[in-house]
């Protein structure tokens, strides 16, 4: 059983609780888990990363035992405290961040 | 007796005030879907419990909500905007080629006849469609696959589709407008479109009447007359009385023709409103005055609406779809401003009251004239 912790706004898109628990097969990577995750809660579907291309959207960032994966490879096997649900997979929001604009990268508002 | 529900998208969340025909006590419920920007929300004109709202974040996209009751309960629906085939590339803001990056929903327009058909602006912009409630998206790819997409612009917002019109006298025309494209029309549903931005006029751009490039803010109608259109462009108010095929200056005695919004009296076609604002880089009312400007002749001839508004030390803006009104008797005029303040008028503009104070700053505002 795989453990993902999600952050708050996430959670309630979801309606779950802080920690779901997830039934992912064969090698545990990033990428099983986000589908996996994305299989049992279709509204999170392109909220972690892009619908079509997969890539990982630019404020979410991926950890796993205290080490920052979200630039691995989303197929690389994750530790194995984390395929045996010892540890969380954890799914955060950046702490700085939220624009997009090019001119305020990492300011956290927008103009019109 | 008649009601009135205002639907509120703020940089935090959603807001719904309804109020009786009165319209001097509100209730408000909020925030929905709190710390989320809501840039806009609509109700159905075919069923007035339908009602879908854009929810995104730079960090986890774009969300479309949906509600079947109201705004009391809200369920996700599609989110997944793909564009037509290989986008392509516009102009980026050095002039160079960039790719089409799908960012947000910034206009939701759902049909007049079918509540689970809906018209959705996006940026880079856009128009995209659903006809099964929000539940998948498909673009409306003649329009960016016109023509003039490769020369494109993004204004200081981003390269957004903000305006879409529906004309209720003819199902296959829709207008749209594009910062900091122009505006558009299609004749046939959407299936092939064209520019209407002759007798635009930016200095701002090499070409000032070029076919495409206009920095258009916001472009209004009036259901009754559907060929005169009103349009607040970055710099000046304009009329076209030939839907779109050709555009001439009202600004007249307006105290800076700079604005983000415009729109139409529910009553009267000829009666229009604007928010002056002073510009490029403040975005502020101009001598700190918040004032709303009427009018009653279609434009060019201008009264300032001050009774209840702020007349001093006033710094907010009013962005390009935070005006509505009702269609009660007299007509109900409501905006809101960047300061958290929805300001509504039940005579048509002549006296003015907040309905709420302290929102986060408000991104637009419809309103549902309910029997």
């Amino acid at each position: 059983m795989i453990r993902v912790v999600l952050p708050a706004h996430l959670r309630i898109l979801a309606r779950t609780g802080s920690e779901v628990q997830l039934d992912v097969e064969g090698q545990i990577t990033t990428r099983a888990i986000l589908d996996a995750l994305e299989s049992r809660y279709p509204t999170l579907g392109g909220t972690l990363r892009d619908h079509v291309t997969h890539q990982r959207r630019p404020f979410v960032r991926f950890f796993a035992c205290g080490e920052d994966w979200s630039h691995e490879p989303p197929d690389k096997a994750l530790p194995d405290a984390i395929a045996s649900g010892a540890e969380p997979f954890l799914v955060v929001g950046a702490i700085a961040g939220g624009s997009d604009h090019p001119r305020k990268s990492g300011m956290q508002y927008r103009i019109y | 007796m008649s009601k009135v529900r205002v639907l509120v998208g703020t940089r935090k969340g959603a807001f719904i005030l309804t109020s009786d025909g009165k319209r001097q006590k509100w209730d408000i419920s909020g925030p929905h879907f709190a710390g989320w920007e809501i840039y806009h929300l609509k109700g159905s004109p075919a069923d007035s419990n339908r009602i879908y709202a854009s929810q995104s974040t730079g960090w986890f996209g774009q969300l479309i909500q949906r509600s079947s009751d109201g705004g009391k309960t809200w369920e996700p629906v599609g989110n997944k905007f793909a564009y037509d085939g290989v986008p392509g590339t516009h102009q980026w803001y050095d002039g160079t080629p960039h790719p089409w990056e799908f960012k947000r929903v910034w206009h939701l327009e759902p049909s007049l006849t079918d509540p689970d058909k809906v018209y959705a602006g996006v940026e880079d912009a856009a128009i995209f469609r659903t006809t099964d409630g929000g539940q998948s998206w498909q673009e409306l790819p003649g329009l960016r696959g016109h023509g003039s997409g490769p020369h494109w612009q993004p204004g200081a917002g981003g390269m957004c589709l903000h305006t879409i019109i529906l004309d209720p006298s003819n199902p296959g025309r829709i207008y749209v407008a594009i910062s900091a494209a122009g505006a558009f029309r299609t004749d046939d549903g959407g299936a092939t479109w064209k520019p209407i931005n002759q007798g635009l006029h930016s200095q701002f751009i090499p070409d000032p009447t070029a076919e495409v490039g206009h920095c258009v803010h916001h472009v209004a109608m009036h259901a009754a007359r559907p060929d005169v259109l009103f349009m607040q462009k970055h710099w000046d108010v304009m009329r076209s009385d030939n839907a779109g095929d050709f555009w001439h200056e009202v600004s007249g005695n307006l105290p800076t023709d700079f604005g983000f919004t415009i729109d139409v009296h529910a009553h009267e076609p000829e009666t229009i409103y604007v928010v002056p604002i002073k510009s490029d880089s403040e975005h502020f009312p101009p001598d700190g005055k918040l004032r709303v400007f009427r009018s009653r002749t279609g434009g060019n001839e201008w009264e300032p609406l001050t009774k209840g508004l702020p007349q001093s030390d006033c710094y907010v803006n009013v962005l390009r779809d935070a005006m509505a009104v009702d269609s009660l008797d007299s007509c109900g005029i409501y905006f809101g401003t960047t300061g958290g303040q929805v300001y509504a008028s039940a005579d048509a503009g002549d006296n003015w009251a907040p309905i709420v104070r302290d929102l986060p700053a408000v991104l637009s505002v419809e309103v549902q004239t309910l029997q």
